[in-house]
């Protein structure tokens, strides 16, 4: 007979106390600390602080630690963290060309000023699965080498003084925008962009980057340049008038050297695609320095015609957070809409019936 | 159940949100109020909710409440429903407002997808959790053109897929989130309520604030304003109508809900708004299968 849906609190309850338990799993298997997350699975930890838009690495590990390992669930707790810190102000734009660097490679340039460093990369690994690590086998220490780090300038600058590849805007005094202060307006200026792209979805922005190269918007990439390591963060407080600094943190840049074969109003040269991230993570750089390249398609007065070029497209749904929220909303209950179509479609079906029937009894 | 009161989270502002937000949100609700059924562009704030969960309802009530406030949060039309139960605690916790299930004691209702059946007075506000504000985005997906046409007043594409609707079907198929014309400027999407309660929007005493906080929009409807459902002189509006009362109590004229008894076909009707049958069985109103006094 019929039980009246009640006891949902107390339901809702049992489940969070079950969800506690399953993530704890067996207690004769030691419990994970935020800090053996931290540290041997940084490149989730990088993920989860550049999607959170945060840097900071012990609440990042903490945070996939509470959501079981499930990255965007983690991000979306970093992100309901973030959006209640103060905010005291804007630091000053990070020096990337004085980056204190553990890689940096560039396709482009066989060699070039301050080298090809590989630093720890996958490249060229096997992907054979290394039964050893199972057994907790310490690796040998690294090689190591003492030098100078040597200057490493950005290779677009290299170009640029060849006049080769188009002038970056250097500071237009305009206030940078902040797409989590203030709603994200059509068209958005290429800050804003840049921003959504840097909080992207990291699969979202790979897909797209990829259909540009497989000709939805083919933006005829080279990749100038990748790096990954330290930056110093720096402030001007009010008070000083001049910048301290705040602290270091990773940063993996790549500059995309895009072909360009002129327009109308401007001569052949080439182009830019820009990707910066927190962290060490070169797919989601490379990835978000493609589109960036193609969300600048109309700026280069070529057509949009790619989902790619699409700003609205790209922008509107880039954001994980976003789209997993809407997407899995689909689980709350909706039957009060489904009654409404319910009695929509049984209404529909009986005009049918009964227009088949009177064809029927026309036709006899 | 009576108003019941929580004690306040502490670590956190009241209501969750820090006073420069609140006061951001409240220009957007005054303006708003100021030009019915538009759509005010506002800085939505990352939620410790999801999206497409009621963000934007829960920023438009952490923006209105205030202490001697008395909360009710509904979803379907029930309080008991999971993410209103959740969205309710949510308050009492970081609020520590009371909270309760009767609609005429409440000074704020939350509410998805549904209008209580009981009339709303002067001294209540109404807060609808929004998904799509847009109701022209499911004919033209950018932003940029849906803009153009509000600002025009362009809605021909909105007649014309409701007449396409009549022409294919020999009536308007838009069942839910039907869309209605504000102070006869603004066509705006009442939230996904059941075209039943579209009526209850027209003139009603009661404020009438509309959240979505994924996409970033508030829009309200203020007391006595006129709400039209669109429709043609020939195919005039109609609500849904049920054959049968609520089993349980009997209403009529109330929306409800269908529910499956067996796997054999048998169903039952009972009232999607809670609170009302239960305040008509505690009248002793009966339905056919509500049996003795519950």
């Amino acid at each position: 007979m019929y039980v009246a849906v009640k006891g949902g609190e107390e339901a809702i309850d049992n489940a969070h106390g079950l969800l506690a338990h399953e993530r704890r799993g067996p207690v004769s298997i030691p419990d994970l600390s935020p800090d053996q997350i931290e540290n041997q699975l940084a490149l989730a930890v990088d993920r989860v602080m550049a999607e959170g838009s945060l840097y900071d690495p012990a609440l990042a590990a903490l945070a996939i630690k509470q959501a079981r390992g499930d990255l965007i669930e983690a991000i979306f707790l970093v992100r309901a963290f973030r959006t209640t810190l103060p905010r005291f102000g804007n630091a000053e734009p990070v020096e990337t060309g004085a980056m204190a660097i553990e890689r940096r490679i560039s396709a482009t340039f066989k060699d070039l000023p301050g080298g090809q460093v590989l630093g720890p990369t996958f490249d060229y690994t096997h992907r054979l699965i290394d039964f050893l690590l199972a057994a907790g086998v310490t690796p040998p220490a690294p090689a190591e080498v003492t030098t100078e780090q040597e200057a490493s300038p950005r290779v677009t600058d290299l170009l640029d003084g060849e006049g080769l590849i188009e002038q970056e805007l250097r500071d237009d005094g305009a206030e940078v925008g902040d797409l989590t202060r203030a709603p994200l307006d059509f068209p958005a200026d290429r800050d804003l962009r840049l921003q959504a792209l840097a909080r992207g979805d990291e699969g979202f922005l790979l897909a797209l980057g990829y259909s540009t190269q497989r000709g939805y918007g083919r933006t005829h990439p080279f990749v100038g340049e990748i790096r990954f390591g330290e930056v110093m963060a720096e402030f001007v407080p009010e008070e000083l008038g001049f910048a301290v600094p705040l602290g270091t943190v990773s940063l993996t840049e790549c500059q995309m050297v895009n072909q360009f074969h002129g327009s109308a109003e401007l001569p052949p040269q080439f182009t830019r695609g820009y990707g910066l991230v927190f962290g060490q993570s070169e797919r989601k750089a490379m990835s978000m320095s493609l589109v960036d390249r193609a969300l600048r398609t109309r700026e280069f007065g070529e057509d949009v015609v790619a989902p790619a070029q699409d700003e609205e497209f790209v922008l509107s749904h880039c954001d994980n957070v976003q789209a997993t929220g809407f997407v899995e909303h689909l689980k709350l209950p909706h039957y009060v809409d489904f009654q409404a179509e319910l009695g929509l479609v049984r209404q529909m079906r009986a005009e049918y019936m009964a227009r088949q029937q009177e064809l029927k009894e026309a036709a006899e | 159940m009576s108003a019941v009161a929580a004690p306040q989270a502490s670590g956190y502002n009241f209501a969750y949100l820090d006073e420069q937000t609140k006061r951001m949100i409240r220009r957007a609700i005054l303006k708003g109020i100021a030009i019915p059924g538009y759509q005010v562009p506002f800085a939505s704030r990352e939620m410790p909710m999801p999206y497409g969960w009621g963000t934007g309802g829960v920023q438009v009530t952490a923006a209105i409440i205030g202490p001697d406030d008395v909360l009710k949060v509904i979803d379907q039309g029930s309080d008991d429903t999971t993410n209103a139960v959740s969205i309710r605690k949510f308050f009492a916790k970081t609020a520590g407002v009371a909270t309760t299930t009767e609609t005429k004691a409440a000074t704020i209702i939350q509410t998805r997808h549904r209008i209580p059946e009981r009339t709303l007075t002067e001294k209540q506000t109404i807060v609808y959790q929004v998904p799509i504000p847009e109701p022209l985005r499911f004919l033209e997906p950018r932003e940029t053109e849906t803009r153009k046409l509000h600002a025009l007043a362009d809605y021909g594409l909105m007649h014309v897929k409701l007449y396409e609707d009549i022409a294919r079907h020999g009536h308007i198929a838009t069942t839910y989130d039907y869309p209605v014309e504000v102070a006869d400027r603004y066509v705006m999407n009442p939230s996904p309520t059941p075209k039943f309660d579209n009526p209850k929007m027209h003139m009603s005493e009661a404020l009438q604030l509309f959240g979505a906080g994924r996409e970033k929009r508030i829009y309200a409807v203020p007391p006595f304003t006129k709400v039209r459902s669109l429709d043609f002189e020939d195919h005039p509006f109609e609500v849904q109508k049920f054959d049968k009362p609520c089993a349980l109590c009997a209403a009529t004229n109330v929306y409800l809900d269908e529910v499956v008894l067996d796997d054999r076909g048998g169903r039952m009707f009972v009232c999607s708004d809670s609170d009302h049958c239960e305040e008509r069985r505690a009248e002793g109103h009966r339905g056919e299968l509500s049996g003795e006094a519950a």
